[in-house]
């Protein structure tokens, strides 16, 4: 599964110079209380821990104070091709600044090698800005315009940041987990009943939240059951997979003693009532694979409603 | 001080003395997570009249990372909160954190390992998008999830059929918040004109709950300087807010048969803090609280899950005005977390705002002569909880 989110940085006066500096090709550090100069500025001192107000420019060229060779680059890396993250010393700094070295070999990194900043074809006001390093002398390795003459996308102080998070998971279901999905697959729905309590969960999750034993006893539950409460979703956010308005609501199956959350459909919402009786209603078999979206939606059976007394304890 | 394992625990004493909190707002574009910090953190420094070389430990709080996206914040928010060099802790307990985070930093106190612990929770929520982070979608999960909102609705529409309350009761608590917000200067929402006919008005949401019966998205953030007896007995601050109990209860997101309306978790915390506090009679010796209500049905709710009112009686102390300014027990003087959610500092700003009451500092929503208060939040699904009663004299 992935989760990807552009997130928007309010940067505060420190950093908005620092971006801005870096948009306009120049970099900037912050003059600390000791006198040391620190690239990027920190937005505080460290040790009088007053805000850091004097931004200094720095030289574009730098010493390697010391370096890890990236043999195999994965994605948003600044380089896509084998490179070192190197701590640079930057001409007028006391601070390492960490980036990145294009160079072709680990055998062409060494500590003291002296290298040049290597500015992206358009800056921003963002790290990125500056592409990557390559050593004072050498050719520009990788494919932008010259170090002073490319462009720029917006005038003005820099003063927020939109910084893309992905992240990749691969979902690992547990046994308990895997032997219900698969159990979906087939059209069943699968349950484990606790040994010491005798409460059945649905989805079974291998033990007992409440006596921390292992739930074994496994159960096979109908696809009927009671709605005990529900909201109606009228509100639309981002991410988003069904389009409101729907009804969200607890279906306890019969035999289940913990309801879960699922669609509701064929009925108006405003018909929608808690103890109202609802069947599952499956997708195709033809598009049924292991998820409980087999079961498109709940629907309500036409049985009388279920006594609120048999339900209460679920709410 | 009986502990929560029946063993006596000697405790030190400990105190607020000093209290900060940003002007919460929808967005401070104009400041870091740093910056919002630091702007708490320097007014409750001046209240306490300390400076950082006074500081012993840093105890931070946030909800979870997801919401604005940075892996462990307090990393590299250490010289922002003059950090460096101690002992820099961060809490999390969801929604409840910035609660838990306080009592944290109260326990370093109490437990007579630090003697000035400087606290702070935040929430920058302009920067991401809560409703999103909280919706991920779970694989082989039915994608029906919408938020906090989508969440607790459905426990809110048992609360009204398991009471019995009547639809306007949610509203009533929603425009109480609104008007004390307006005596807030801190509040982010300041809307006038906030009736309960303008509440019912307004668009059902996540139906049962209307759009102004749930909290704002906020940046803010909040901080406390809590002190030892010993600190503050030999400083000349006049009005410190005696720490006289503090809980905290866990308890699993769902398990069969969970009371979700009426958590076991919170009313256990609830007795222990009572018991702890001495208090016999919640609703008569507590003279204010400030709780945790999201959304707005949550006051009734918590009302009975605190012991302020018997089962499925709280939305009678609603409804008789007994919750507001005036009322037996007011309650969400500073507006709550209805007219402000930086949702990691929720909790803390509900500690604080209960110690601003002893320390009769609360200005045009000051309580007269409050002197017991009680700071209570939640978080997760109703799962965690944490709570304090604070004072203006020293606990008996």
């Amino acid at each position: 599964m992935r989760v990807d989110f552009d997130y928007t940085r309010s940067l505060g006066p420190v950093l908005s110079q620092f971006m801005t500096g870096l948009r306009d090709r120049r970099i900037l550090g912050g003059v600390l209380s000791d006198g040391q100069v620190a690239v990027p500025p920190p937005e505080y001192d460290g040790s009088t821990h007053q805000p850091v107000t004097e931004l200094v420019p720095v030289g574009d060229e730098g010493v390697v104070q010391t370096w890890a060779w990236v043999s195999e680059p994965v994605d948003d890396q600044p380089l896509s091709v084998p490179f070192a993250f190197a701590l640079i010393l930057l001409d007028g700094a006391d601070v390492p600044l960490l980036h990145a070295v294009a160079v072709d070999s680990p055998a062409a990194m060494e500590t003291g090698l002296r290298v040049k900043v290597q500015w992206a074809a358009e800056t921003r006001g963002a790290i990125t800005d500056i592409a990557c390093f390559v050593p004072v002398g050498a050719s520009e390795v990788v494919s932008t315009s010259s170090s002073t003459e490319g462009s720029s996308i917006t005038e003005g102080a820099v003063t927020t940041l939109i910084t893309p998070v992905n992240l990749a998971y691969d979902y690992a279901a547990s046994p308990e987990e895997s032997k219900f999905f698969r159990g979906l697959a087939e059209g069943k729905i699968l349950g484990q009943r606790c040994p010491k309590c005798e409460k059945v969960y649905v989805p079974p999750r291998g033990a007992c939240p409440v006596d921390g034993v292992p739930t074994t006893d496994e159960i096979e539950l109908p696809d009927k059951g009671t709605l005990t409460t529900f909201c109606i979703v009228n509100v639309p956010f981002l991410g988003q997979k069904i389009v409101p308005p729907y009804v969200s609501a607890y279906v306890l199956l019969d035999g289940a003693d913990i309801g879960f959350l699922h669609l509701i459909l064929g009925v108006d919402a405003a018909e929608v009532r808690m103890g109202m009786r609802v069947k599952a209603v499956w997708k195709p078999r033809d598009e049924w694979g292991t998820t409980i979206e087999n079961i498109s939606h709940f629907e309500p059976t036409g049985e009388p409603d279920a006594d609120y007394d048999t339900y209460k304890q679920h709410l | 001080m009986a502990g929560i394992d029946g063993l006596n625990h000697r405790k030190t004493l400990a105190a607020v003395i000093g209290v900060g909190q940003t002007h919460h707002r929808a967005k401070r574009e104009d400041v870091s997570i740093a910056g919002l910090c630091r702007e708490a953190i320097d007014r409750a420094l001046e209240d306490a009249g300390l400076t950082f070389d006074d500081i012993d430990a840093v105890v931070i709080g946030k909800a979870p990372d997801l919401f604005e996206g940075v892996m462990m914040p307090e990393l590299y928010l250490a010289e922002a909160l003059g950090a460096v060099g101690k002992p820099l802790l961060r809490v999390h307990t969801a929604g409840s954190v910035g609660g838990t985070t306080a009592i944290v930093a109260a326990s370093l106190v109490q437990a007579g390992v630090h003697d000035r612990v400087l606290t702070v929770a935040f929430e920058k929520q302009s920067e991401s998008n809560a409703m999103w982070a909280l919706s991920v979608p779970v694989p082989f999960i039915m994608p029906v999830h919408a938020g906090a909102g989508g969440y607790f609705a459905p426990h809110v529409r048992s609360y009204i059929r398991r009471s019995g309350a009547p639809g306007h009761i949610g509203a009533m608590v929603a425009a109480k918040d609104r008007q004390n917000a307006l005596k807030n200067p801190y509040a982010h929402l300041h809307n006038e004109g906030t009736t309960v006919e303008t509440v019912l008005a307004s668009q059902m949401l996540w139906d049962p709950i209307r759009y102004d019966e749930t909290c704002p998205s906020s940046d803010g953030a909040c901080a406390m300087v809590i002190a030892s007896e010993a600190v503050v007995d030999a400083s000349d601050v006049k009005n410190p807010a005696w720490i006289h109990g503090t809980q905290m209860r866990s308890e699993p997101t769902t398990a069969a048969e969970r009371d979700q309306v009426n958590p076991h978790a919170g009313r256990a915390a609830a007795a222990a803090l009572w018991k702890q506090a001495g208090i016999t009679n919640p609703l008569e010796e507590i003279d204010c609280a400030e709780v945790y209500v999201p959304f707005s049905w949550f006051e009734p709710m918590w009302m009975e899950n605190l012991g302020f009112a018997a089962e499925g009686e709280g939305w009678k102390l609603t409804e008789s005005g007994a919750t507001a300014i005036g009322g037996q027990l007011p309650v969400n003087m500073s507006g709550g977390v209805l007219s402000s959610n930086p949702i990691g500092a929720s909790g803390m700003l509900r500690f604080a705002e209960a110690a601003l009451q002893v320390m009769g500092e609360a200005g045009e929503h000051q309580v007269d002569g409050a002197s017991r208060a009680l700071g209570h939040a939640y978080g997760g699904g109703s799962q965690f909880f944490a709570m304090w009663v604070v004072g203006a004299q020293k606990p008996a």
